[in-house]
């Protein structure tokens, strides 16, 4: 049974968001996600200062089963990442909402995340 | 519809995740793949692989079928309860399974994988057909693979009655009990047993063993344990297209005496005359990512590609099998991604006995 926060946001390819009190965005991947990819060994983040369209593979986590893409749920420049993800993988596992963000966005539009699902259409999503 | 071992119950008591194996429904894990990666490296772990088939072979003429059947040489087998790891070839010297025979009161018994099931058994019998010789399936077999440093103890303290045959067996060596069968055989690089029993007792004995410590382990940890200890995988590393020279399993053929006529002889004698085009070899990643198979394997001689790739739990880095020119030494490139990743190239195995063998 996957854990789904109510006050975040989701995306249909596995990735939650949280709306930073500075208007920064906040993303990981969610725990229905970790669950299907069991163990995961390797996380690749995109740079501080990309600028992420809509859709655009970010970074890779890795599973000791197999390679799966990060996605950015909406554009924006990514503004912080992670690095003790990528020195500690299996936080993915352990704490997917907490110590295990993956990267934060300055949204290119601030109402970007308006029209995402909420925690109940992605618990229906996954069937949870 | 897919098959069920005997103990495909216990494997959802246990918490087991369930996964379509070549049409078995087999757990892949029974919550995380790597602690019971470590678990079989430092402890013991059991592995249900009931799925595999065992084939009794007997007959006046055992031992010449299957000195015309298998690379390896059976006449090996010096004496009762000793084991031998062979490929079976075809006739163009491509690999159509790798097995393990054993030497027994009633000649021999082979077990092949359970994915070849029925071309293996389609090959050995028309093979067959032209000795006297007695095929017989075993599919009322269950099978264990208990392994790690603890697996033997831990077998004894389970089944006592076992101890003084098991305490007699070295290690590729298996000896039955009554209907059981219990080898000094494995594919983690660990000590352990395999054991074959009759599948109405298998549930009791996996209960044994879990009580006597034994950690229920997955297909999941069954790969990366294999590929760390350098061990093929059928449909990875060989196939019926692959020389076996080009697969790493050169070992395994004897080519003494030159008049044993083993199917696909000719072939694989002419390419080792010539050389074989291409070699097996282990990879360590120095790049970025996880080395899976499928990936390119760039080399100044030409490309090569990954049989096998993973996280290797116990050396915390990625690992791979890969089959390159022959040419090839020392320092590859590996397409991972659209991006060349350096990698090395080392003699396998990567692990034996929980510890790093590589330098």
């Amino acid at each position: 049974m996957s854990n789904v926060p109510a006050e975040l946001k989701y995306v249909d390819t596995h990735e939650w968001l949280r709306l930073e009190a500075d208007g920064t965005v906040t993303i990981g991947i969610t725990d229905h996600a970790q669950e299907l990819l069991g163990d995961v060994v390797y996380v690749e983040l995109p740079e501080v200062g990309a600028q992420l369209a809509e859709h655009a593979v970010a970074g890779v986590v890795e599973s000791v089963k197999a390679a799966s893409d990060v996605y950015a749920p909406i554009a924006g420049e990514v503004v912080a990442i992670n690095e003790e993800l990528v020195a500690s993988p299996e936080l993915a596992n352990t704490a997917p909402y907490g110590e295990a963000w993956f990267f934060r966005v300055k949204p290119a539009d601030a109402n970007a995340l308006d029209g995402l699902m909420d925690a109940a259409g992605y618990t229906d999503l996954i069937g949870a | 519809m897919p098959q069920r071992t005997p103990l495909f119950e216990a494997h959802v008591s246990a918490g087991g995740k369930i996964v379509d194996f070549a049409g078995w429904e087999l757990p892949i894990h029974y919550g995380s793949q790597l602690k019971e990666h470590e678990t079989v490296r430092a402890d013991a772990g059991v592995f249900d692989v009931s799925h595999m088939t065992v084939v009794d072979v007997s007959g006046p003429q055992a031992t010449a079928f299957l000195q015309k059947l298998l690379a390896n040489d059976v006449a090996k087998l010096g004496f009762e309860g000793k084991a031998l790891y062979s490929g079976m070839l075809n006739a163009q010297g491509g690999v159509i399974d790798d097995l393990i025979v054993y030497k027994t009161a009633w000649d021999y018994r082979v077990v092949v994988n359970a994915a070849t099931r029925d071309k293996d058994l389609a090959w050995i019998n028309q093979q067959a057909a032209a000795f006297d010789v007695t095929v017989t399936e075993r599919p009322e077999l269950a099978m264990l693979a208990i392994q790690g440093p603890n697996a033997i103890a831990k077998v004894k303290a389970a089944k006592p009655h076992l101890a003084a045959l098991i305490d007699s067996l070295k290690v590729f060596q298996g000896m039955p009990a009554g209907e059981w069968f219990v080898a000094r055989t494995g594919y983690t690089g660990e000590d352990g047993l395999e054991i074959m029993l009759p599948a109405s007792v298998a549930v009791a004995f996996w209960d044994a063993l879990l009580a006597a410590g034994v950690a229920p382990t997955g297909l999941g940890a069954r790969d990366t344990l294999r590929l760390e200890a350098g061990m093929n995988l059928y449909g990875h590393e060989m196939d019926d297209g692959v020389s076996p020279l080009a697969a790493g399993m050169g070992w395994t053929i004897a080519w003494q005496p030159a008049e044993r006529d083993f199917i696909g002889r000719s072939v694989i004698e002419a390419e080792k005359a010539t050389g074989p085009a291409y070699k097996q070899v282990g990879l360590v990643l120095e790049g970025k990512g996880v080395l899976r198979a499928g990936q390119v394997v760039k080399t100044p001689a030409g490309d090569g590609v990954i049989t096998s790739g993973t996280f290797s739990p116990t050396l915390k880095l990625s690992i791979a099998m890969a089959r390159v020119p022959a040419a090839a030494s020392e320092r590859v490139d590996v397409d991972i991604r659209g991006k060349n990743e350096p990698a090395r190239i080392v003699k396998m195995p990567f692990v034996r006995n929980g510890a790093k063998v590589f330098e």
